[in-house]
């Protein structure tokens, strides 16, 4: 076993940073996840209905494609964990072959999700229709843009791996951007069963 | 003093400083006129001594912020100036033209003051906090450009740092979303739309910018931290207050003709509001309790925290009380925003201007270590008798906006606005008390400044 396994990884893994701003966006997320289930229960014929309007198909391609490329994460940031000191540019190489892959799904994910709401604009569907459109929109928008900061990050944390600038000593920079990849990923989790599924 | 351009910060503090005291002495008149409501009648309306204290804020404001960008900048940059005689004759433009305007509100009647100054040109007036006739939007214009312009060109041909980063941000922002004052559409709900573009993106977005950053060199300053630790906190902040503020805009569309999604936009948006600002109470704290160095002017890291605390309460705290849509129902309008209003201006901003003047004001005055013993404590004593004001009078329009909501919004048993506004007089009064209490703070404050030095040995 290699000497970096035998070290105690620090916790939470990342920048402390990072975790306060996951905390905050899953405050933010929590507080619109319980507006939708009271409202909900409120107008429960109304939701039911308008939820056999969304294109379930198109939500559960795009949860595998999440799921994907959060396991294409884990496996680049093992990859430069399990690093020997010296064979640094082969492993920051194999991570970035994976964050390649990654970036690929998110992509998958952001244009699948653009086809599916000017599908749903082209129906005349907007914030104002009624108030489970007023949900779908919000918490779908605000989370396409999570992926698109994600895929921001995703892409930088790629970049560096293609100089090898991540170390057996020094990987912070990873290990955070996959701990909010990770959210972004633990979101879509939650928010497709509650606004596809759940009747 | 490390550059003698940052000389020119000198007289923007100490005008911003006279700005303050007439701002207060304004406010005290108007909490007068709250118990005795024909005090100064007709020589000053409410509307007018309103209309001066808010502006006068606004104005004290940009001054201080000037004052402390012209003196951060060249130590950040490490180089002079790019211009400052420029920044001096900006200085003066700015002190005629808000004289000048001030005079004018409190001489010439409104509607003959818009006559005067061409409102039928381009029609800008008589929107809260943006009353200021053309020539001096104008003027507001030209005088933010020509300081964008000198600290943009120092920034340019100096060291850049995260702190002159973030500043420029703020202040390219400040220039920008003033740009919305000029367009005053006919339709009442997108008037309301453009007015808060211009007053909700400055205080709780791009001027939230600005205190981050002199905040930040502070608590460089003072406490000898790392510049690598102190960013990481500051880029924190601002990615916090940016996300969060600039959605949070939505707090103001509730029940004025928007849509219903600002409810929930507004509502959750801004309840995330005052995590940054408890985040600069853990900056402020853990970088004081890392100090590398015991700096000589105390007080300055004494306002810093104070800043940061006070900033928590009142644009957190206070602000999160009447945020949420349904609260902001029964809220709305009542002294409850006022009180709101009070804290987070002085305490978010007035503080950090005081915080800056504290830190600089000895050094530009030819003392490196701060003023002496003896002028520190004068200031202490004045920093809690201005906090305990404001906190007091802070308490009190809280007090008086619950009582109002009670009389006007909840219930069956409403009563009219003037029989409710005597059920609080006694109310104003302890209002009008703490505000006394913060005047006298302010003059022990000016007092600090005429401690003697005791004589070397």
């Amino acid at each position: 076993m290699h000497n970096a396994a035998l070290k105690k990884e620090p916790y939470p893994p990342g920048d402390f940073g990072i975790w306060i701003i996951i905390y905050v966006e899953l405050i933010t997320f929590g507080l619109f996840f319980i507006g939708y289930a009271f409202s909900r229960r409120a107008n429960l014929e109304m939701f039911n209905h308008s939820q056999l309007m969304l294109e379930t198909t198109s939500g559960f391609i795009n949860t595998l494609l999440l799921v994907t490329s959060s396991y294409f994460v884990v496996k680049a940031v093992t990859s430069i964990q399990n690093m020997t000191d010296n064979r640094r540019e082969e492993f920051n190489k194999k991570a970035s072959k994976w964050l390649f892959l990654a970036m690929i799904f998110s992509a998958g994910f952001l244009v699948n999700k653009i086809f599916e709401f000017s599908h749903m604009f082209g129906e005349g569907l907007t914030l104002s229709t009624n108030k489970f459109f007023m949900f779908y929109f919000m918490l779908t928008g605000f989370h396409f843009m999570h992926v698109l900061l994600g895929s921001i990050i995703l892409f930088n944390i790629f970049q560096k791996t293609r100089i090898y600038g991540y170390t057996i000593e020094d990987h912070k920079g990873i290990v955070s951007g996959a701990a909010y990849w990770h959210m972004v990923d633990f979101l879509w989790i939650i928010l497709f069963p509650l606004v596809y599924i759940i009747r | 003093m490390k550059y003698t351009s940052q000389a020119v910060a000198k007289p923007y503090f100490i005008f911003a400083l006279i700005l303050l005291a007439g701002e207060i002495i304004f406010g005290l008149l108007m909490g007068i006129q709250y118990i005795w409501g024909d005090f100064l009648f007709p020589l000053i309306p409410f509307n007018v001594l309103r209309m001066v204290h808010t502006n006068l804020l606004i104005v004290l404001l940009l001054f201080g912020f000037m004052g402390a960008t012209y003196y951060l900048v060249p130590e950040e940059t490490e180089t002079e100036l790019w211009s400052p005689k420029l920044a001096m004759i900006t200085f003066w433009v700015f002190v005629v033209a808000g004289v000048l305007t001030i005079l004018g509100y409190l001489f010439v009647p409104y509607a003959q003051l818009t006559e005067l100054t061409f409102n039928n040109l381009l029609p800008t007036m008589g929107r809260e906090f943006l009353e200021q006739p053309l020539p001096t939007k104008v003027g507001i214009v030209l005088v933010v450009l020509s300081y964008l312009l000198n600290v943009t060109m120092t920034v340019i041909k100096g060291r850049k740092t995260v702190i002159t980063t973030v500043l420029l941000t703020g202040l390219l922002g400040l220039a920008v979303f003033f740009l919305f004052a000029f367009y005053v559409p006919d339709n009442l709900i997108m008037d309301k739309f453009f007015w808060w573009f211009t007053v909700h993106l400055w205080v709780e977005a791009t001027w939230e910018l600005i205190l981050g950053a002199i905040l930040a060199f502070v608590l460089i300053k003072v406490t000898g931290v790392d510049r690598e630790h102190i960013d990481k906190w500051l880029y924190l902040i601002i990615a916090m207050t940016m996300v969060s503020g600039i959605l949070g805009t939505g707090h103001h569309f509730f029940y004025m003709g928007a849509p219903e999604y600002w409810l929930w936009i507004g509502s959750i948006s801004s309840a995330v509001e005052p995590l940054p600002f408890l985040l600069m109470i853990l900056f402020a704290f853990t970088m004081s309790r890392e100090r590398k160095i015991k700096h000589d002017n105390e007080m300055a890291l004494t306002w810093a925290k104070g800043t940061a605390v006070m900033g928590f309460l009142g644009a957190g705290v206070w602000g999160f009380f009447h945020t949420l849509a349904p609260v902001n129902m029964y809220t709305h309008g009542t002294q409850l925003t006022a009180a709101h209003g009070h804290l987070s201006f002085y305490g978010a901003y007035v503080m950090i201007i005081f915080t800056m003047i504290s830190y600089a004001m000895p050094i530009l005055r030819g003392r490196p270590h701060g003023n002496c013993a003896k002028a520190q404590k004068v200031e202490l004593v004045s920093f809690w008798m201005m906090n305990i004001g404001m906190l007091g009078l802070t308490l009190a329009l809280s007090a008086a906006g619950v009582v109002q909501i009670m009389d006007q919004r909840v219930g069956t048993h409403l009563i009219g606005f003037m029989e409710s506004q005597e059920s609080i007089n006694g109310i104003y009064m302890v209002r009008a008390a703490f505000g006394v209490l913060v005047f006298t703070g302010l003059l022990t404050y000016f007092y600090s400044f005429f401690v003697k030095e005791p004589a070397k040995a």
